[in-house]
This record gives structure tokens, sequence and C-alpha cells, in this order.
């Protein structure tokens, strides 16, 4: 077992205490904003090399959303942690009730490539605020990344209580044999399995950001130009390799008539005439995916875009038409700058639709009628929702964001974060004395200690006036 | 697949939407009620012949703890079922920001033996109370109970959507291999990991309360017979059939000696000089549990009690001196009326004690010094903690109950079980139209937009000033 030296030793370093001092968990968090601001140029270049990540893509997304949750962290720790005080009954009247924050321990942070920097960090933030130790193992799909976050993030934090781990499949296999405390994973629902049936070898609880199709309902009520291009960023920012990006379009016969040449003008607004040449669209990460994509082009009917160039990993900013429910571009999620639109008679059919398959990390849907937008909400169930745009409920730290069924379990961002790898431990401090007040629980048992005890511990149902 | 039509009857019921209107949630609790009033003369007889429970213990723990947990529910549903509101962004100011609480679908709750009617219950109410269709799979040790389960739950409540199994190991087998959209098991740690790895295949979310040795740390400075009553009523309690039963003593040689007199005082007040003859004081559940736990008798020396009657599944209340970590009674889970005391030097020693070994579901420990209390709270990690008293923490609707690591995953009790069977979804609504807000995101993409878009995105660090 490879890891288990490394595992062990931090282990250790948890059961000493090192992390559970809010100074120490401030520092480290701190000691992470320094990464963010100092290693900013790097973390643009290496996100460029990676995956041609635009620098204003990579600011916000790599950069900006990880230092607002650091700052939201670094803002509310103190009260996060605070012992909970809760409701007390009658016996517990003179007691000290509480819910404490405790760690779990050691945390493993599995991470993908398509966020690299802002996957690792932000569970990392709230591993670390929840005091936790922390072993990340960053993807190895993203090289350059991979390597600025082995090699320089270990510089700005406590290497007692703080490891990075570069793996391959194998590696990864080998390293989740050891028993972790808790296991924070993003990536696909097949590796989320595995990751699963590891953790429950050692019963260790785990959070799986997963994936899947999102799909995006257009009613024939909206304003067709502001749909187009809300629909055109949030599918082709990251060059569509997105976990929360719509994944493809339901919408009428019409409606599709309608999108087609608003998706055009958008695209050519975002990109110019030749998205190629732009400086602000992005790249395949590999060519194994740039291959996946290609083969999903060839199954659909191209109505904008389709020019690839594999020299490139270059795909345009491609909408596909008629697509069918059996077409190979909607058989897995697509991860691409590719938009298939699906035709649905309405907005019943298009709820079946999507009722029929796994459940997703989001459902989107766009209608200027209000009641149709709840509609969809209502009879759906996904990770998240959003009405009306995408992506953007992902980016609030009050948010819970995580998925459901296929697209995942568990939730973080914000204080989710922090909670997700805290276990709350609920405490009860009696005294030692006040022996009387126990007398009724104790055998002999008698019917009228019973009655004594149900009224003192009893909580009885509030009276349902029905005032006319 | 024996359990496939089942499972899909009730899934089609869900996504009918019949279990979504609070109405209907609250007619199937008032059921609920129902059935503890009605039924609690079957109650007391099903548990005193499945496991010779005292009709005061199963009171308390079968029907009232189970009727508080749902007058706490009926009274809360409707706040908690709201849209929870949270915190916007400069940017999303306008829109309507909230998290939907949405059941999960069909849950799979399996229910244990000891606290049968408890046990399923408890849970049930919470996911009944959040919107889910329920299968349950009562104990089939406990027989008695599993066909008051089986034959009363299902006229009280609607059978399109509940339904009750019963099951033994290999049929619970091929239940699993369904997919469920949530499961609940209350069980013994190594079916805990057969259920985490079937539930992994379809990545279904699970809360697993488990079990493990609760050791009981004595300080020298207390008061030996409260100490004594209150770890004898947690010990013996359902003759010790209780996850959250004191497993163990820890304490010094000096206070061993102290306690033996104060522990034979408290079993006599409770259950006279001979408890076998008392009304109040339980049987071990099977034939088969019964050996398991006479065998540990061979540990240390027996100080108390020691006596068994086969026959009756009777064993005596046994307080074990001078035992040895590699004695019988220190290798399991006791979960029978034994008591062993393992002797330490001083609080130190029974921390590291306590932590060498996997974490338990409770932690006792007994001083008139608070700081002592609180060490032992600090040093170590459980699923809960009682200061001064045993099994009290878990009958507040208020405190989180579960455990953490070997113990189990997960928690539960009063708006904890609401949230458990509920996926907390982000929601956020935008308006078709103020398309200008939108404008910074979108390429082209410029210095200019990206300071803006920070400006109008970004927290940042609360100022700190330091007031001298």
């Amino acid at each position: 077992n490879p890891y288990a030296g490394l595992v062990s030793r931090l282990r250790a370093a948890w059961l000493s205490g090192k992390t559970r001092p809010v100074e120490y968990r401030v520092a480290q968090l701190e000691a992470l904003g320094r990464f963010l601001d100092e290693k900013k140029q790097d973390i643009l270049e290496a996100t460029a090399m990676d995956m041609g990540k635009p620098p204003f893509e990579a600011e916000f997304s790599e950069i900006l959303l990880c230092k607002n949750e650091l700052n939201e962290t670094l803002n509310n720790l103190s009260r996060w942690r605070k012992d909970e005080h809760v409701d007390k009954n009658l016996v517990t009247q003179l007691d000290s009730v509480f819910i404490r924050k405790d760690p779990y321990g050691v945390v493993l942070i599995i991470a993908p490539w398509n966020y690299p920097i802002h996957l690792v960090l932000m569970p990392l933030i709230g591993a670390i605020a929840a005091g936790n130790c922390v072993i990340v193992k960053p993807s190895e799909v993203t090289k350059n990344s991979q390597r600025l976050v082995a090699e320089v993030l270990p510089s700005y934090l406590d290497n007692d209580c703080f490891a990075v781990v570069t793996a391959g499949m194998l590696e990864t296999t080998r390293l989740l044999e050891n028993k972790f405390d808790y296991i924070f994973f993003t990536g696909t629902p097949s590796v989320g399995k595995i990751v699963m049936t590891a953790a429950a070898k050692h019963l260790t609880p785990v959070t799986l950001e997963l994936g899947g199709k999102n799909p995006c309902y257009v009613s024939d009520t909206c304003d067709v130009q502001n749909v187009a291009r809300r629909v055109a960023w949030g599918r082709f920012f990251n060059a569509g390799q997105t976990c929360v990006a719509p994944d493809y379009v339901l919408c009428s016969v019409e409606m599709q008539e309608k999108l087609l040449p608003a998706l055009r003008e958008a695209i050519a607004d975002f990109y110019g005439s030749d998205p190629q040449e732009s400086p602000d669209f992005g790249r395949i990460v590999g060519d194994k995916q740039f291959q996946r994509l290609q083969a999903l082009l060839r199954g659909g009917h191209v109505a904008i875009g389709g020019q690839t160039d594999e020299a490139k990993r270059y795909i345009a900013p491609t909408v596909l038409v008629d697509s069918q429910p059996s077409d190979p571009v909607m058989q897995e999620e697509i991860f691409g700058p590719i938009l298939p639109i699906v035709n649905v008679a309405n907005m019943d059919e298009a709820v079946d639709f999507i009722n029929r398959r796994e459940r997703p990390l989001v459902v989107y849907a766009f209608s200027s009628d209000d009641k149709v937008v709840n509609q969809v909400l209502e009879r759906t169930s996904s990770g998240g929702f959003c009405g009306n745009d995408t992506l953007m409920h992902v980016t609030l730290t009050s948010m819970p964001f995580g998925g459901i069924g296929n697209s995942g379990l568990g939730t973080y961002h914000g204080k989710f974060t922090f909670d997700t790898f805290t276990h709350r431990r609920s405490c009860v401090r009696r005294s030692m004395g006040r022996e009387t007040l126990n007398a009724l629980r104790y055998p002999p048992y008698s019917q009228q200690k019973l009655g004594i005890v149900r009224a003192a511990s009893e909580v009885k149902r509030k009276g349902a006036c029905t005032l006319l």
C-alpha cells in the first residue's frame, strides 16, 4: 500500500489536534488566498495550456469564485464553528445542550480537469475551515494545472496536515484502499460508483459531484434573442466543458426555427465570424475527448458550426437540430461545444422527456410566463434549477450546489462546504448532582412514574384553530 | 427480481405527485399517530413477547418518543417544507433565489430488532414528511413486532405510496438490487458496509445508523452512587440491547473499588435481590444472541451477577471487573446486560484507549470537574456525547443523532430527519428581460469587463479592526 505512510502521517497530525484552533485554520486559509494572488498568472497560463481556457474565464471561475468562497469562509468561520445551542425540554432545562462542530479527520479530495484549480480549492477551503487534514488528488488529465497544484500548493500549506498526490487511474485505486474519514469526489457517475464502493469498505461518508445531461426547456413565449445569448453563453463557456452547462435544448419546432438565427447571431457576437480565431473560445482538453466529441457530431444534423481542427483540438460552437433521442449526442453527457435541439410539442412533453431520464445536475427552463418556469421546477427533480438563465445559480455562496440520483449526492459551496466536512456531534452536559430529577426513570417502574415521565418529556401537537 | 414490481409501483406513485401536497403528508402522519394510539397494547405485547421488554420501557421508547417525533414534525412541517430564501449578491438582487425542499423519491428503511417500532417509525415519519414514498423492512428477528408492522401499518397508510416487506437476509439482498432514491439503515457495521456497497451501484445516498463500543469514563472525582445509578440504568435498559448503551467503563483501580458496591446497590434498587423475578428487566431477543453474550462472561472476573437461564434467555445484570483489552467482552459490541470495567491510570490513558479504537456512537464521561468532562469531549471523536449521564442526549428532538466512522454516517431526529430525506435544490429564477445586466459576462472579453464583473461579484474580506 504505497500511500499508507502518507495517510497515517496525516492521521497522526490530526490526532495531535494541530488543525483544531481557529487561528491555525485561518492561517492556512489566508495562505490559500496568497496562492490565488501570487500565482494568478501561473494559473491563467496553466489552464490556457491545458485547454485553451480564455484568461477572462479562468480569472472568473478559477480565481474570483475561489476568492469569494475563501472570504465568505474567513468572514464567518468563528460563527460556523461555534457550539450551536438548541432547544431543551423540561427534563434538560438545567443542562448544557448543544451541537459541537467536529472535524471528520483525514479527508480526500479528488478533482477533475475542467476547472482544475476551482474544483480543488472550493472543497479544500471548507475542509480546512472545518479542521480536517486533507489529501488532494488533482486531475492527471490537465498536466500543467496538476503540476501547479502538486508543486506550488504544498509550499503555501502546512505539509504536516495537507498533501497533494499525483496519480493516474491505477494509483488512485491504490489510494482509495486506505481508510479516509471523508471523500469528496468530482467527476463522472461511473467513477463516482467506484469511489463510493471503495468508501463503503471503510464506511467513509462521501460527497459525489457528478454529471449528466442538463436539459434546457425553451417555451414558445420568450425573448428569443435573450434566450439565445444566455444559452449560448452557458453552453460554450470553457468550450462546453462545464458540468452545469445546458446539455441540450427541448423546444417546439416553431421555437427551433426562431432560435437558430438568434443563436447564430449570439455566436457571431461572442466569437466573431470565425470562432477559431477568437481569443475568447476554449479548446478541448485532450485528443481522446476531442475524438469522442467528433463522433457525436457525425451522428447529428449540423445547423450552425460543425467545423473541427484536430491539431488544435478545436471544435466550433455547434448547434444540431432535429436531434433524436436515439442519436449518439443524446446518449451521453456532451461536455463539449455542441448544442443539440430536440423537438417536443409542449411543456408536458418536455417534462415527461426529462423525467424519463436520469436526474441531472441542473434543469433549465426559459419562459416569459413565470407559471411555466414554476411548472417545470415543480414537476422535475434535479440537483439545482435555473429559470431564464444558465450557470448563474452556482455562483452564489448562499446556495447548496450538488446533484441527485445519477448526478451526485451531497451539496457544497459557502457554509454548505463547511457543513459537508463537519461532523455535528450532539452533546449534553448534565450535573453530577440533582439525582432526584432522574428518579422517575429508574426501575422499579410504575404507572405513576410513567405518567410523570410522560408529562415531563412529551411534545404536544400544537392546536390547529380555524379562524373564520 | 421479486421486488421490481413493488418498487416500480411506488416509483410511479411518486412521479404522479401524490405525496407532494402538505395535506396528504399530514394525513399520513396523523394516521401513524392513530396507529400508535390504537395499537398501543399490541405494541407493548409484541415487544414483551419478542424480548421481554418491560411495558414502561416499551411505552417510553416505542410510543412516547415516536409521538414526540410525530408532533414535532406536524407542528413544524409547513415551516420546514417552505422554500428557503437565501442571501443574494449584487447581480441577483432582482431575482428569486431560494432552496426548494424536494423529496428524493422512493425510500427504503431497514430497521433492526431492538427497538423495532421506534426504529421503523422514527425515520418513516421524516421520510413521509419530506414527501417520499417508502418501503419499510422491519427486522425478521423480532417476529411479533415484524408481524405487527407488516399487518397493521399497511392498514393505516396509503398502500399506493407505502409498503412493508418482510424479508430475511437473502431476500433483503434481492431487495437491495433495486434502485432506491434513499436508503436508511439501522444495524451492525458489517451489514452497513453491505448496504452502502449495494447503494453505490445506483449512487443512492444512505444514512447508516450503526454501532460500536460506547466507552464510559468515570473520573476519580464524582458522586459514586449517582454515577452507578445512571450507568446501570443506561446499561441494563432493554437488557442492554441499546445501540447507545454504555458498553464498558474506564476508570482507575480505586474507582473500580468504589463503583462495585454502588453498582450492586443500584442493581438491587432497580431489580430487587433476584432480577430474574423483576418485571422491569428484559430478556435477550433470541437463542443465538443469548449464546453470544453468555460467551462474553469469561472476561475479567464476574463481580456482580453472571447468572444465566437459557430457557428464558435471561442474563442477570452483570458487572465484570479487571477486564483486559484482549478479553472476549472487549472484542465486539456487547449488546447485552454485561458491564465490563477496564482499569486505566487516568483521563489521559482513558482518552488514548478510546482514540485507539473505532469511533463509537456515544462517549460518556462522568466527573464533578467540568474541565475533565470537557477534556474528554474535546480530545475524542464520536457520534454523540453525554457528560454525567447516559442515553439522555438522544431523547431530544432538537439534537442530531448519528454516528461517525464505524458507528455510522448521517444523522436524524426532529428536523434532521426531514432534512435527511429532503433534497435541498438550489433555485434561481431570473427575469426574461434585463439583459443589460448580463452584458459584462459575454465575450468578446476585455479587462474592463472583467474589472466591472469582479466588482459586482466579489465577496470582500470583512475588515478586522484592533481596538486597543
